[in-house]
C-alpha cells in the first residue's frame, strides 16, 4: 500500500505492452500486410516554388508491375481540402500538389506499383515540367509581402491575434526598468524512428475503408470521411497498430486520403510507408521554427510585473496545426511565475517550407525557452543570481489555485519546495564550485537553470481562443469496461499508442478501484467504428482523461455489484461494502457474495437482479476534460488546461573552447506530475523527454540553404541525440496531487522537453558571458558556438 | 535469384532480386518482422541483426551477402512462445523502451555485447548502444536493462571458481 493508500497506483509494475515489444511483435504499419496490396511512391517538387506546367506519365505506366499515376488536379477534383481549423479557404491543404507546388520536395505524383521499388523505379520515370516561381523563406520577409506563397490569399498572414490581459501599458509606466531580448527556436521536430506509414483499403460492397496507420491524431475518421467525401461510418480506422513513436507529429492526415482515394479508384489495397527522406522533406512532419521578441518590465529586484511577448511562426507553406501551436502557450503564459500583465502577438505566416505539425508539447517548449532566457538576462543585469530572481517571482505554494493574467488557473504546486528538494540533492555552492575548477582549467563552464510547467490534460481551448468560429468546449476520451458471463474482465481504449503504456494504465486504473490484479483486466482497442469518443493521446492528457475515464468505468461497475449483492443480500444498499471482487454485509462480514457469484446473478439470475437493472456487467464511462466546458471570454480570456505539472532543470555544462563543444557534466531534474500511475513510465517519458530537449538545443535542425532546399534530408545531416550526447540524469520527484483529477494525477507526457532546452540554453550563456558574448538562437551548434567563442576571445 | 540463408538456425531458400536489401528480405520474404526499418541508411540501427554474432545494420547489406553466415534475429533469441530471453526480460524490468519500434534492435546489440563481455560497465554500454537511436526513453532505462541483464546472466550458472 503507498502512502496515498494505492495497492496498484504509483507502485513499480511492469508495462505489459513491453513484452510484445521486446520479442519483435509489435503490430506495426509496416508489419500489416493485406492480400494484394499495391505499393505507393512519390514524385516530388525540386523548387521550394513552381508552378506545374505538364507531367508525362506514359513511360512511367508503362513500366512492368505500374498500376497507376495519380496527379494532383484528379486529387483535388474528387476531393475536399484537408481541415485546417483556421478560417483561410484560399490556402487550401491537399495531398498532392494543385497548379502550384510550394515547398522543395511537396508531393507532386503519387506511383502506384506492385512493390515499393518497382514504384520507386517509375518513380523516376515521370517527367513533369515546372515554372519556378519566385519564393520566400524566411518568416521576416514572408511578413513584409512582397512575395506571396498562397497568390489567392492576399497576404502570408494565417493569423496574427494581439491579447491584451491586465495593466500592460500601466505596468510598464510604472516600472523602473525594462528588458528587451529576441529568442529563436529552430525548425526542428520529433522525427520518431518510424516514419508515418499507411495502409487504406476500400471494400465496395460493404461500403468500408479499412484504415491501418501509424497514427495520433484527433478526429482522424472524421477528417478522412470529409476529404473522400464518404460518410464518416464508412471509415473504419484500426486501433490495435502500435505507432513507433509519435510525440504528437504522426499526423498523416494527407498520405491517408491519398491512399484511401487511390484503394477506392483502383479497387485493391494502397500501402505507403514514407522512406526517411518523404518523411524529413515531404511528410510534413516538421515542427516549430519561432521568432519571439519578449520585452518584461521590472525592478531593482528583479520582480517582473509585465511582459510583452510576439511570437512570429514560420508554419511553412500549408496550415496544419502549427497555427494553433501558437495558442496552447496562452494556457501557461507566465510560467511558474507572478507576472500580473501580459500583452501576447501570436503570428503564423506561410512560407515556402515543409508544412509543420503537432510537437510534444505544442508550442510551450519554445515559449519556455523565450522565458527563461529572460529571467536569466535580467538576473545578469542586475547582478543577481538567476536562482535568486526566480525565487523572487515564483508563485508561491499558498497561492494555488492561482490564476494567471491569461485566465488560466493553476491547479496546485510547490515549486519552491521542488527547487529546495533538488538542491537538496546537489548543493548549489558545489556545484559552482566545480564549474568554477572546470573554469579555471581553461575551459568554458557554466551552470543552467530552468523553471517550467507542463500544462496537461488537453481540451484544445486554443482552437476557440484562436478561430472564434470554432465553439468545441469538450475534448472527450472514454473506456469501456465489461465483465463477461465467466468473470473475467476486458476493458477498451479508443485510440491508438505510441509508447505511452496507455494499456497498462487502463489496467491498474481499474485493477485499484476494483481491488483486483491489474494483470486481469485485458485491454483492447476496438476499431473507430466500435469506439466511444476518443480525442487520442494529445495535450499531455492520457493519464488524466483515459485514466480518469476507467476510473468512473470501473466506479459504476463497482456501483452495480453493490446494488446487485446488497438486492441478493436482502440488505439496504448503504450496508453493503465492496472489497477486492466481493461484496459484504458492513454489519455481518460473513454475509457475502463472491465475484463468481455477483456474476452469475448478473448474467444468468435476472430473477434476482435489482428491479429495472440492465442484465450483465458491461459500463462506460466519456470522460469531459476537468474544468472544461467554457469559451473564451472576450478578452481571451481562458481556462486552457486543468492541470500544470512542474519540472526545475539544474545543468553543468563545460565548453573546449577550442572545438565549441559543449558536454554536459551534470543533469538534475525536480519533476512534480502529481501522482504517478506508473512511475516506470513516468521516469522513461522525463529522460526522453530530456534527450529530445537536449537535440533540440544543440543538434537538431530542419536546415534550408539560400535557393530553398532542405539541408537536412537524412539522419547524417539531421542529428538525434545518441547514447553519447544524453548524460545519466537524476530525476528528483515530488507530488503535488492535482484537485482537479480523480487519482491527483497530472500529465508527464512532455516532460523534460519543456525545460530541457531553456535550461541548456541558460548553462551555454553562463558558460560563455565571461566573454561578453551571448547566443539565444537554437539550435546552438557547435560550429556557431565555436567561431563566436573564437570571435570573441580575438578580441579580447 | 534463388539464395539460401542460415536464419535462426535453420536453411531458408528465398527468391530476392540482386538489389534486395537484407532488411527487406528477413521482413518480406521470411517475414521476420521484428527487423525495423528507420533510416535505411544506416544510421539509426533500427534494422540490427546479428551476422555470425556481430550486429550489423540489415538495411546496409544486400540479402545475397548474408550467404554462407550465421543471421540471428530478435525471433532467433526469443527461447520460445510466451518466453524471454534474460536481455528482453531485463528490458521488462526496467522498461527500457516505449514505443518499442527501436527495441529488438537494442536487445540484439546487448546480446552481442555480452556475449563478448559480461561484465560491462556503464560506459561499455553506452559505447555498445551508440548506433542505436532510440528517440522515446533517453536510454537511461535502456543503460540499466542492460546492466541488469548482464547481472542477472552472470549470477547463473557460474562455475564455481568464477563466483564472488
Amino acid at each position: 500500500m503507498t502512502e496515498a493508500g494505492h495497492r496498484f497506483v504509483s507502485t513499480d509494475r511492469r508495462v505489459r505492452e513491453d513484452r510484445r515489444f521486446v520479442v519483435g511483435k509489435g503490430r506495426y504499419v509496416a508489419d500489416i500486410a493485406l492480400p494484394n496490396a499495391k505499393h505507393v511512391a512519390l514524385v516530388t517538387c525540386p523548387y521550394p516554388a513552381a508552378r506545374i506546367v505538364s507531367i508525362d506519365k506514359s513511360a512511367a505506366l508503362a513500366m512492368p508491375g505500374v498500376h497507376y499515376v495519380l496527379d494532383g488536379d484528379e486529387l483535388a477534383g474528387a476531393t475536399l481540402p484537408l481541415m485546417t481549423g483556421l478560417e483561410t479557404p484560399n490556402v487550401p491543404r491537399r495531398p498532392l500538389a494543385h497548379e502550384v507546388a510550394r515547398y522543395s520536395g511537396e508531393w507532386v505524383v503519387a506511383v502506384v506499383a506492385d512493390t515499393r521499388a518497382l514504384a520507386e523505379d517509375a518513380a523516376e520515370a515521370v517527367e513533369i515540367d515546372y515554372e519556378p516561381l519566385p519564393f520566400v523563406l524566411d518568416a521576416e520577409e514572408a511578413l513584409e509581402g512582397k512575395v506571396l506563397v498562397h497568390e489567392a490569399h492576399g497576404s502570408n498572414v494565417l493569423l496574427d491575434k494581439t491579447f491584451t490581459w491586465g495593466e500592460v501599458d500601466k505596468d510598464f509606466a510604472a516600472a523602473p526598468r525594462k528588458l528587451k531580448l529576441r529568442v529563436k527556436w529552430g525548425r526542428s521536430s520529433t522525427v520518431p524512428i518510424e516514419t508515418f506509414g499507411v495502409v487504406s483499403s476500400w471494400d465496395p460492397w460493404r461500403e468500408i475503408l479499412d484504415v491501418y496507420a501509424s497514427i495520433q491524431m484527433p478526429r482522424y475518421a472524421d477528417q478522412i470521411g470529409i476529404a473522400l467525401k464518404i460518410p464518416v461510418s464508412s471509415v473504419r480506422v484500426h486501433h490495435d497498430v502500435d505507432v513507433g513513436g509519435s510525440y504528437g507529429v504522426k499526423r498523416g492526415i494527407k498520405h491517408t486520403v491519398l491512399t484511401g482515394y487511390l484503394s477506392r479508384r483502383l479497387g485493391f489495397p494502397v500501402r505507403l510507408i514514407e522512406d526517411r527522406l518523404e518523411n524529413m522533406r515531404g511528410g510534413d512532419a516538421h515542427g516549430p521554427e519561432r521568432l519571439f521578441d519578449v520585452e518584461v518590465a521590472y525592478d531593482d529586484e528583479g520582480i517582473v510585473s509585465s511582459m510583452k511577448m510576439r511570437a512570429l511562426e514560420n508554419v511553412g507553406a500549408y496550415a496544419g496545426r502549427s497555427p494553433f501551436q501558437l495558442g496552447k502557450p496562452v494556457g501557461a503564459i507566465v510560467g511558474p511565475y507572478r507576472i500580473k500583465s501580459v500583452q501576447y502577438r501570436a503570428v503564423a505566416v506561410v512560407t515556402n517550407k515543409t508544412t509543420q505539425e503537432a510537437v510534444r508539447g505544442f508550442g510551450q517548449a519554445p515559449t519556455n525557452v523565450a522565458l527563461e532566457r529572460t529571467m536569466d538576462e535580467i538576473a545578469s543585469v542586475l547582478g543577481l543570481d538567476p536562482l535568486e530572481v526566480r525565487r523572487r517571482n515564483l508563485i508561491r505554494a499558498g497561492d494555488f489555485p492561482y490564476t494567471i493574467p491569461s485566465g488560466t488557473t493553476y491547479d496546485s504546486g510547490d515549486y519552491q519546495l521542488v527547487i529546495d528538494k533538488v538542491f537538496k540533492h546537489t548543493p548549489y555552492e558545489e556545484l559552482k564550485k566545480e564549474r568554477d575548477a572546470l573554469r579555471a582549467k581553461g575551459l568554458l563552464a557554466g551552470i543552467g537553470l530552468a523553471a517550467a510547467l507542463e500544462p496537461s490534460g488537453g481540451n484544445a481551448m486554443f482552437e476557440a481562443l484562436l478561430n472564434p468560429k470554432i465553439t468545441t468546449t469538450t475534448f472527450m476520451d472514454s473506456c469501456r469496461i465489461n465483465v463477461d458471463g465467466v468473470g473475467c474482465i476486458t476493458a477498451t481504449m479508443h485510440t491508438t499508442s505510441s509508447g505511452q503504456g496507455h494499456e497498462t494504465l487502463v489496467g491498474t486504473v481499474i485493477g485499484e478501484v476494483l481491488g483486483l490484479d491489474p494483470d486481469l483486466v485485458r485491454v483492447t482497442r476496438p476499431d473507430s467504428l466500435n469506439s466511444l469518443p476518443s480525442g487520442t493521446p494529445v495535450g499531455s492528457r492520457m493519464a488524466i482523461m483515459l485514466g480518469g475515464a476507467a476510473f468512473h468505468a470501473a466506479n459504476k461497475l463497482k456501483d452495480k455489484l453493490l446494488a446487485i449483492g446488497a438486492h441478493d443480500l436482502g440488505i439496504p444498499r448503504e450496508r453493503a461494502v465492496y472489497e477486492r471482487g466481493d461484496v459484504y454485509d458492513r454489519g455481518n462480514p460473513e454475509h457475502r457474495r463472491a465475484w463468481a457469484d455477483l456474476v452469475q446473478i448478473a448474467y444468468r439470475n435476472y430473477h434476482r437482479m435489482p428491479a429495472d437493472m440492465e442484465p450483465g456487467l458491461a459500463t462506460s464511462h466519456v470522460m469531459q476534460v476537468p474544468t472544461g466546458g467554457k469559451l473564451p471570454d472576450a478578452d481571451g480570456r481562458v481556462q486552457m488546461y486543468p492541470c500544470t505539472s512542474f519540472e526545475f532543470h539544474l545543468i553543468l555544462v563545460k565548453i573546449d573552447p577550442a572545438l565549441g563543444r559543449p558536454e554536459i557534466v551534470k543533469y538534475r531534474v525536480g519533476h512534480d506530475c502529481g501522482v504517478m500511475i506508473n512511475p516506470k513510465i513516468v521516469r522513461g517519458m522525463t529522460m526522453g523527454g530530456i534527450a529530445h530537449g537536449i537535440g533540440a538545443a544543440l543538434l537538431e535542425e530542419f536546415a534550408y540553404d539560400g535557393e530553398g532546399q532542405l539541408m537536412a534530408q537524412s539522419f547524417m545531416d539531421y542529428l538525434l541525440p545518441s547514447s553519447h550526447e544524453v548524460p545519466a540524469v537524476e530525476i528528483i520527484h515530488h507530488c503535488t496531487p492535482s484537485p482537479n483529477t480523480v487519482l491527483g494525477q497530472k500529465g508527464s507526457g512532455e516532460s523534460g522537453y519543456l525545460g530541457a532546452p531553456a535550461g541548456i540554453a541558460n548553462a551555454i550563456n553562463d558558460a560563455i558571458r565571461p566573454l561578453g558574448i551571448s547566443v539565444n538562437t537554437l539550435p546552438i551548434r557547435i560550429s556557431t558556438l565555436g567561431d563566436m567563442i573564437a570571435a570573441a576571445q580575438e578580441k579580447k | 535469384m534463388r539464395i539460401e540463408l542460415d536464419i535462426n538456425g535453420s536453411k531458408r531458400e528465398v527468391e530476392v532480386e540482386p538489389r534486395t536489401t537484407l532488411l527487406d528480405c528477413l521482413r518480406d520474404n521470411l517475414a521476420l518482422t521484428g527487423a525495423h526499418a528507420g533510416c535505411e541508411h544506416g544510421v539509426c540501427g533500427a534494422c540490427t541483426v546479428l551476422f555470425d554474432g556481430i550486429a550489423v545494420r540489415a538495411c546496409l547489406m544486400f540479402a545475397v551477402q548474408a550467404q554462407g553466415s550465421k543471421i540471428t534475429t530478435i525471433e532467433g533469441v526469443t527461447p520460445g512462445p510466451g518466453e524471454l530471453s534474460p536481455v528482453q526480460d531485463a528490458f521488462c524490468e526496467t522498461h527500457g523502451m516505449q514505443c518499442g519500434y527501436c527495441t529488438p534492435a537494442m536487445i540484439l546489440t546487448a546480446h552481442a555485447l555480452l556475449a563478448n563481455n559480461p561484465e560491462p560497465t556503464r560506459e561499455d554500454i553506452v559505447e555498445a548502444i551508440s548506433g542505436n537511436i532510440c528517440r522515446c526513453t533517453g536510454y537511461a532505462q535502456i543503460v540499466e536493462a542492460i546492466a541488469l541483464a548482464a547481472e542477472r546472466m552472470r549470477g547463473t550458472n557460474r562455475p564455481t571458481e568464477l563466483q564472488t
